[in-house]
Protein backbone atom coordinates (compact mmCIF):
# COMPACT_ATOMS: atom_id res chain seq x y z
CA UNK A 1 0.00 0.00 0.00
CA UNK A 2 1.50 3.22 -1.12
CA UNK A 3 1.69 5.78 1.91
CA UNK A 4 -0.92 8.64 1.96
CA UNK A 5 0.88 11.61 0.39
CA UNK A 6 0.20 14.73 1.98
CA UNK A 7 0.11 17.45 -0.61
CA UNK A 8 1.81 20.41 0.21
CA UNK A 9 0.22 23.90 -0.61
CA UNK A 10 1.14 27.10 -0.20
CA UNK A 11 -0.58 28.89 3.21
CA UNK A 12 -2.63 31.45 1.42
CA UNK A 13 -5.68 32.14 2.16
CA UNK A 14 -8.63 34.49 -0.32
CA UNK A 15 -8.12 37.79 0.80
CA UNK A 16 -10.86 39.32 -1.76
CA UNK A 17 -13.73 39.98 1.10
CA UNK A 18 -10.85 41.86 3.12
CA UNK A 19 -9.58 44.17 0.33
CA UNK A 20 -13.02 44.60 -0.36
CA UNK A 21 -14.07 45.89 2.97
CA UNK A 22 -10.88 47.77 3.70
CA UNK A 23 -11.40 49.10 0.15
CA UNK A 24 -15.09 50.22 1.40
CA UNK A 25 -13.96 51.57 4.88
CA UNK A 26 -11.20 53.74 2.07
CA UNK A 27 -13.97 55.29 -0.42
CA UNK A 28 -16.24 55.94 2.86
CA UNK A 29 -13.01 57.72 4.32
CA UNK A 30 -12.65 59.49 1.04
CA UNK A 31 -15.71 60.73 0.59
CA UNK A 32 -16.46 61.90 4.07
CA UNK A 33 -13.24 63.49 4.76
CA UNK A 34 -12.92 66.92 4.70
CA UNK A 35 -9.29 68.54 5.70
CA UNK A 36 -8.68 70.39 8.82
CA UNK A 37 -8.49 74.20 7.92
CA UNK A 38 -5.03 75.90 8.47
CA UNK A 39 -4.52 76.99 12.19
CA UNK A 40 -1.54 79.00 13.50
CA UNK A 41 -2.95 77.99 17.33
CA UNK A 42 -4.54 74.36 18.63
CA UNK A 43 -7.75 75.71 20.10
CA UNK A 44 -10.04 72.90 22.19
CA UNK A 45 -13.26 73.91 21.96
CA UNK A 46 -15.98 73.28 24.54
CA UNK A 47 -18.76 71.27 24.32
CA UNK A 48 -22.84 72.76 24.03
CA UNK A 49 -25.62 71.10 23.22
CA UNK A 50 -26.49 73.62 20.60
CA UNK A 51 -27.55 72.61 17.03
CA UNK A 52 -26.62 75.08 15.13
CA UNK A 53 -23.94 74.69 12.38
CA UNK A 54 -21.15 76.61 12.16
CA UNK A 55 -21.48 79.13 9.29
CA UNK A 56 -18.61 78.87 6.66
CA UNK A 57 -19.06 81.87 4.65
CA UNK A 58 -18.83 85.65 5.16
CA UNK A 59 -16.77 84.60 8.74
CA UNK A 60 -14.75 87.32 10.69
CA UNK A 61 -13.23 84.49 13.54
CA UNK A 62 -11.82 85.97 16.88
CA UNK A 63 -9.51 82.57 18.45
CA UNK A 64 -8.27 82.87 21.90
CA UNK A 65 -5.62 80.15 22.73
CA UNK A 66 -5.17 78.80 26.52
CA UNK A 67 -2.83 81.85 27.07
CA UNK A 68 -5.13 84.37 26.51
CA UNK A 69 -3.45 85.03 22.77
CA UNK A 70 -6.18 86.77 20.74
CA UNK A 71 -5.80 85.90 16.53
CA UNK A 72 -7.89 87.51 13.82
CA UNK A 73 -9.39 85.60 10.95
CA UNK A 74 -11.22 86.53 8.00
CA UNK A 75 -12.48 83.72 5.79
CA UNK A 76 -13.16 85.72 2.57
CA UNK A 77 -9.94 87.11 0.93
CA UNK A 78 -11.85 89.39 -1.04
CA UNK A 79 -12.72 91.25 1.85
CA UNK A 80 -9.14 90.57 3.40
CA UNK A 81 -7.86 92.69 1.00
CA UNK A 82 -10.44 95.65 1.06
CA UNK A 83 -9.91 95.11 4.93
CA UNK A 84 -5.90 95.62 4.98
CA UNK A 85 -6.26 98.29 2.73
CA UNK A 86 -8.65 99.76 5.47
CA UNK A 87 -6.31 99.29 8.07
CA UNK A 88 -3.26 100.24 6.13
CA UNK A 89 -4.72 103.97 5.49
CA UNK A 90 -6.43 104.39 9.15
CA UNK A 91 -3.42 102.64 11.25
CA UNK A 92 -0.88 104.07 9.02
CA UNK A 93 0.44 101.02 8.69
CA UNK A 94 2.70 101.90 5.53
CA UNK A 95 2.44 98.63 4.19
CA UNK A 96 3.38 97.51 0.41
CA UNK A 97 1.33 96.15 -1.64
CA UNK A 98 3.19 92.78 -1.42
CA UNK A 99 3.26 92.74 2.48
CA UNK A 100 -0.64 92.99 1.38
CA UNK A 101 -0.63 90.84 -0.87
CA UNK A 102 1.45 88.34 1.91
CA UNK A 103 -1.88 89.11 4.44
CA UNK A 104 -4.37 88.20 1.58
CA UNK A 105 -2.29 84.54 1.66
CA UNK A 106 -2.03 84.74 5.39
CA UNK A 107 -4.64 82.04 7.34
CA UNK A 108 -4.98 84.09 10.57
CA UNK A 109 -3.13 87.19 12.30
CA UNK A 110 -1.84 87.66 16.25
CA UNK A 111 0.26 90.58 16.16
CA UNK A 112 -0.28 94.15 16.96
CA UNK A 113 -0.29 96.61 14.79
CA UNK A 114 3.61 97.84 15.22
CA UNK A 115 4.84 94.17 14.72
CA UNK A 116 2.59 93.31 10.84
CA UNK A 117 4.80 94.95 8.91
CA UNK A 118 7.26 92.53 9.94
CA UNK A 119 5.09 89.72 10.15
CA UNK A 120 4.16 90.39 6.60
CA UNK A 121 7.07 90.75 5.09
CA UNK A 122 8.62 87.64 6.39
CA UNK A 123 8.56 84.76 4.01
CA UNK A 124 5.28 82.75 4.75
CA UNK A 125 7.08 79.70 5.79
CA UNK A 126 9.26 81.29 8.24
CA UNK A 127 5.87 83.18 9.23
CA UNK A 128 4.47 80.07 10.27
CA UNK A 129 6.99 79.49 12.79
CA UNK A 130 7.22 82.91 14.07
CA UNK A 131 5.16 82.82 17.93
CA UNK A 132 2.60 85.90 17.79
CA UNK A 133 2.50 87.26 20.30
CA UNK A 134 -1.72 88.10 20.10
CA UNK A 135 -3.97 90.70 19.23
CA UNK A 136 -3.82 93.90 22.41
CA UNK A 137 -7.04 93.82 23.78
CA UNK A 138 -6.01 94.38 27.16
CA UNK A 139 -8.62 96.26 28.09
CA UNK A 140 -12.42 97.69 28.34
CA UNK A 141 -11.53 100.02 25.39
CA UNK A 142 -10.93 96.93 23.13
CA UNK A 143 -7.03 97.33 22.60
CA UNK A 144 -6.26 97.20 18.75
CA UNK A 145 -9.13 94.35 18.39
CA UNK A 146 -11.21 97.13 18.42
CA UNK A 147 -10.14 98.39 14.94
CA UNK A 148 -10.24 95.30 13.44
CA UNK A 149 -13.44 95.05 13.84
CA UNK A 150 -14.36 98.26 13.14
CA UNK A 151 -12.47 97.56 9.46
CA UNK A 152 -13.77 94.54 8.79
CA UNK A 153 -17.04 95.73 9.29
CA UNK A 154 -16.74 98.88 6.77
CA UNK A 155 -15.11 96.21 4.47
CA UNK A 156 -18.29 93.87 4.53
CA UNK A 157 -20.33 97.34 4.66
CA UNK A 158 -23.94 96.39 4.95
CA UNK A 159 -23.59 92.57 4.01
CA UNK A 160 -24.25 90.16 6.92
CA UNK A 161 -20.80 89.28 8.91
CA UNK A 162 -21.16 86.14 10.96
CA UNK A 163 -19.06 87.16 14.22
CA UNK A 164 -17.75 84.07 15.15
CA UNK A 165 -15.18 83.50 18.85
CA UNK A 166 -13.64 80.49 19.23
CA UNK A 167 -11.94 80.06 22.48
CA UNK A 168 -10.00 77.12 24.58
CA UNK A 169 -11.35 75.35 27.69
CA UNK A 170 -9.27 77.15 29.36
CA UNK A 171 -9.08 80.91 28.54
CA UNK A 172 -9.64 82.92 31.18
CA UNK A 173 -13.52 84.47 30.85
CA UNK A 174 -11.42 88.08 31.36
CA UNK A 175 -10.12 87.86 27.63
CA UNK A 176 -13.63 86.26 26.56
CA UNK A 177 -14.98 89.82 28.13
CA UNK A 178 -12.60 91.90 26.77
CA UNK A 179 -13.17 90.43 23.01
CA UNK A 180 -17.08 91.24 23.41
CA UNK A 181 -16.65 94.67 24.69
CA UNK A 182 -14.28 95.07 21.64
CA UNK A 183 -17.41 93.85 19.64
CA UNK A 184 -19.53 95.85 21.65
CA UNK A 185 -17.82 99.11 21.19
CA UNK A 186 -18.61 98.43 17.82
CA UNK A 187 -22.44 98.11 18.44
CA UNK A 188 -22.13 94.59 17.77
CA UNK A 189 -24.42 92.15 20.18
CA UNK A 190 -24.95 88.89 18.13
CA UNK A 191 -22.12 86.57 18.73
CA UNK A 192 -21.27 82.70 17.58
CA UNK A 193 -19.34 80.98 19.96
CA UNK A 194 -18.18 77.99 18.07
CA UNK A 195 -18.16 74.81 20.34
CA UNK A 196 -17.89 71.02 19.50
CA UNK A 197 -21.26 69.16 19.66
CA UNK A 198 -22.59 67.04 22.46
CA UNK A 199 -26.24 65.82 23.15
CA UNK A 200 -28.86 67.05 25.80
CA UNK A 201 -28.18 65.28 28.88
CA UNK A 202 -31.17 62.36 29.24
CA UNK A 203 -33.68 63.62 31.34
CA UNK A 204 -33.15 67.11 31.22
CA UNK A 205 -36.24 69.55 29.57
CA UNK A 206 -34.31 70.32 26.13
CA UNK A 207 -33.71 66.35 25.67
CA UNK A 208 -37.46 65.77 26.39
CA UNK A 209 -38.43 68.50 24.14
CA UNK A 210 -36.10 67.43 21.43
CA UNK A 211 -37.46 63.60 21.81
CA UNK A 212 -41.19 65.28 21.59
CA UNK A 213 -40.25 66.89 18.11
CA UNK A 214 -38.63 64.12 16.87
CA UNK A 215 -41.83 61.74 17.81
CA UNK A 216 -44.26 64.11 16.38
CA UNK A 217 -42.15 64.18 13.25
CA UNK A 218 -40.96 67.03 12.68
CA UNK B 1 5.88 39.98 -4.46
CA UNK B 2 3.47 40.60 -6.88
CA UNK B 3 3.53 37.29 -8.74
CA UNK B 4 0.53 35.73 -10.48
CA UNK B 5 0.28 32.05 -9.87
CA UNK B 6 -0.02 30.74 -12.70
CA UNK B 7 -1.13 26.74 -13.45
CA UNK B 8 0.01 25.18 -10.21
CA UNK B 9 -3.06 23.93 -8.61
CA UNK B 10 -4.57 23.06 -11.63
CA UNK B 11 -3.49 20.59 -14.09
CA UNK B 12 -5.18 17.59 -14.73
CA UNK B 13 -3.94 14.46 -15.95
CA UNK B 14 -4.29 14.11 -19.39
CA UNK B 15 -6.47 10.58 -20.91
CA UNK B 16 -5.23 9.38 -23.69
CA UNK B 17 -6.54 11.15 -26.80
CA UNK B 18 -8.23 14.03 -24.39
CA UNK B 19 -6.70 17.57 -25.40
CA UNK B 20 -7.64 19.29 -22.12
CA UNK B 21 -7.03 22.91 -22.30
CA UNK B 22 -5.14 23.96 -19.47
CA UNK B 23 -6.02 25.55 -16.35
CA UNK B 24 -4.73 28.20 -15.38
CA UNK B 25 -5.09 29.80 -11.71
CA UNK B 26 -6.49 33.24 -11.14
CA UNK B 27 -5.39 33.73 -7.59
CA UNK B 28 -3.44 36.91 -7.52
CA UNK B 29 -1.46 38.09 -4.34
CA UNK B 30 -3.61 40.57 -2.81
CA UNK B 31 -1.22 41.63 -0.44
CA UNK B 32 0.37 44.85 -1.28
CA UNK B 33 -3.15 46.50 -2.30
CA UNK B 34 -3.95 45.48 1.00
CA UNK B 35 -1.29 47.28 2.08
CA UNK B 36 -1.82 50.35 0.40
CA UNK B 37 -4.95 50.47 1.43
CA UNK B 38 -5.02 50.24 5.04
CA UNK B 39 -1.88 52.97 4.28
CA UNK B 40 -4.55 55.49 2.69
CA UNK B 41 -7.22 54.48 5.13
CA UNK B 42 -4.69 55.09 8.18
CA UNK B 43 -4.46 58.80 6.22
CA UNK B 44 -7.83 59.52 6.08
CA UNK B 45 -8.43 58.74 9.20
CA UNK B 46 -6.08 60.84 10.63
CA UNK B 47 -7.27 64.02 8.75
CA UNK B 48 -10.91 63.71 8.26
CA UNK B 49 -12.35 66.02 11.00
CA UNK B 50 -15.40 64.07 11.62
CA UNK B 51 -17.56 66.08 13.62
CA UNK B 52 -18.36 69.51 12.58
CA UNK B 53 -18.34 72.29 14.86
CA UNK B 54 -21.59 73.89 15.94
CA UNK B 55 -22.00 77.38 16.77
CA UNK B 56 -24.23 78.63 19.94
CA UNK B 57 -25.64 81.41 19.93
CA UNK B 58 -24.87 84.68 22.32
CA UNK B 59 -26.88 87.97 22.00
CA UNK B 60 -25.60 90.44 24.73
CA UNK B 61 -27.74 93.80 25.57
CA UNK B 62 -26.79 97.07 24.90
CA UNK B 63 -24.56 99.05 27.20
CA UNK B 64 -27.34 100.81 28.72
CA UNK B 65 -26.25 104.23 30.64
CA UNK B 66 -29.00 105.22 32.85
CA UNK B 67 -30.10 103.08 35.98
CA UNK B 68 -33.55 103.48 34.76
CA UNK B 69 -33.43 102.32 31.85
CA UNK B 70 -32.35 98.75 32.84
CA UNK B 71 -34.28 95.81 33.23
CA UNK B 72 -35.92 95.44 36.73
CA UNK B 73 -35.73 91.84 38.46
CA UNK B 74 -38.05 90.43 40.70
CA UNK B 75 -36.47 89.33 43.81
CA UNK B 76 -38.59 86.19 44.00
CA UNK B 77 -37.64 84.95 40.70
CA UNK B 78 -34.16 86.35 40.73
CA UNK B 79 -31.00 83.70 40.95
CA UNK B 80 -27.55 84.48 40.45
CA UNK B 81 -25.01 81.95 39.78
CA UNK B 82 -21.16 83.13 40.03
CA UNK B 83 -18.73 81.18 38.69
CA UNK B 84 -15.31 80.93 40.96
CA UNK B 85 -11.87 78.80 40.73
CA UNK B 86 -11.36 75.05 40.04
CA UNK B 87 -15.14 74.75 38.23
CA UNK B 88 -16.70 75.64 41.83
CA UNK B 89 -20.10 77.33 40.96
CA UNK B 90 -21.25 79.94 43.87
CA UNK B 91 -25.70 80.68 43.90
CA UNK B 92 -28.01 82.56 45.67
CA UNK B 93 -31.53 83.31 45.54
CA UNK B 94 -33.27 86.52 45.52
CA UNK B 95 -31.24 89.84 45.91
CA UNK B 96 -28.90 88.95 49.02
CA UNK B 97 -25.69 88.05 48.51
CA UNK B 98 -24.82 86.88 52.11
CA UNK B 99 -27.16 83.93 51.18
CA UNK B 100 -24.24 82.08 48.95
CA UNK B 101 -24.21 78.70 48.36
CA UNK B 102 -21.64 76.49 46.99
CA UNK B 103 -21.91 74.09 43.74
CA UNK B 104 -20.54 72.28 41.37
CA UNK B 105 -21.53 72.02 37.90
CA UNK B 106 -23.14 68.71 38.40
CA UNK B 107 -25.15 69.97 41.29
CA UNK B 108 -25.86 73.30 39.75
CA UNK B 109 -28.45 71.96 37.22
CA UNK B 110 -30.94 70.77 39.93
CA UNK B 111 -30.54 73.80 41.58
CA UNK B 112 -31.82 75.44 38.48
CA UNK B 113 -34.65 73.12 38.18
CA UNK B 114 -35.76 73.29 41.65
CA UNK B 115 -35.94 76.76 41.53
CA UNK B 116 -37.59 76.60 37.85
CA UNK B 117 -40.51 74.48 39.35
CA UNK B 118 -40.63 76.50 42.26
CA UNK B 119 -40.94 79.94 40.47
CA UNK B 120 -43.32 81.78 38.27
CA UNK B 121 -41.97 81.30 34.84
CA UNK B 122 -42.45 85.08 34.31
CA UNK B 123 -40.67 86.17 37.07
CA UNK B 124 -38.00 83.59 36.39
CA UNK B 125 -34.27 85.31 35.49
CA UNK B 126 -30.81 83.83 36.16
CA UNK B 127 -28.24 86.06 36.05
CA UNK B 128 -24.48 84.88 35.55
CA UNK B 129 -21.81 86.35 36.96
CA UNK B 130 -18.47 84.67 35.97
CA UNK B 131 -15.82 86.24 38.19
CA UNK B 132 -11.60 86.93 36.61
CA UNK B 133 -10.93 83.16 37.77
CA UNK B 134 -13.56 81.54 35.72
CA UNK B 135 -12.39 79.60 32.93
CA UNK B 136 -13.86 80.00 29.06
CA UNK B 137 -15.24 76.60 29.30
CA UNK B 138 -17.04 77.10 32.23
CA UNK B 139 -18.96 80.38 30.89
CA UNK B 140 -19.98 78.25 28.04
CA UNK B 141 -21.23 75.33 30.49
CA UNK B 142 -23.46 77.34 32.64
CA UNK B 143 -24.85 79.17 29.22
CA UNK B 144 -25.41 75.84 28.14
CA UNK B 145 -27.14 74.86 31.12
CA UNK B 146 -29.21 77.20 30.40
CA UNK B 147 -30.38 75.98 27.12
CA UNK B 148 -30.42 72.32 28.37
CA UNK B 149 -33.27 73.46 31.08
CA UNK B 150 -34.86 75.65 28.96
CA UNK B 151 -34.28 79.19 30.56
CA UNK B 152 -35.72 81.79 28.49
CA UNK B 153 -34.65 84.70 30.55
CA UNK B 154 -30.93 84.76 31.59
CA UNK B 155 -28.51 87.71 31.63
CA UNK B 156 -24.89 87.96 31.99
CA UNK B 157 -23.48 90.40 34.11
CA UNK B 158 -20.46 91.60 35.46
CA UNK B 159 -20.39 90.84 38.86
CA UNK B 160 -19.70 93.26 42.01
CA UNK B 161 -17.01 94.20 44.39
CA UNK B 162 -19.56 92.84 47.23
CA UNK B 163 -20.02 89.21 45.52
CA UNK B 164 -16.80 88.76 44.82
CA UNK B 165 -15.07 89.49 48.06
CA UNK B 166 -17.62 87.19 48.92
CA UNK B 167 -16.86 84.09 46.98
CA UNK B 168 -13.05 85.17 47.84
CA UNK B 169 -13.72 84.57 51.40
CA UNK B 170 -15.79 81.32 50.89
CA UNK B 171 -12.68 80.22 48.58
CA UNK B 172 -9.86 81.10 51.51
CA UNK B 173 -12.69 79.13 53.96
CA UNK B 174 -12.82 76.24 51.70
CA UNK B 175 -9.04 76.18 50.78
CA UNK B 176 -9.70 76.03 47.23
CA UNK B 177 -6.26 78.18 45.88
Amino acid sequence: MPSVKIKKHAPTNDMTPFVDVAFLILSFFMLATKFKPEEPVEVTTPNSVSSTTLPEKDAFMVSVDKGGRVFVQVDNPEFRQILIQNLNQTRNLGLTPAEMKSFINAPSIGVPFNQLKGLLAMDQDLAKKVQQPGVPCADSTGGELYFWIRDALSAYSGRKLNLLIKADNDAKYPVFKNILDAFKKNDQNKFLLVTSPEDAPIGSSLYETRQNQIKSGK
Amino acid sequence: MASIDAGDGGGGKKGPGVKKAKKLSTTVDMTPMVDLGFLLITFFIFTTTMAQPTAMNLFMPKDVEKKEDQNKVKESGAFTIMLGKQDVVYYYEGMDPTQLKTATFKTIRDEIIRKKQSTNPEDLVMIIKPTVDATYKNTVDILDEMTINEIKRYAMVDISPQEYQLIQITEAAAGIK
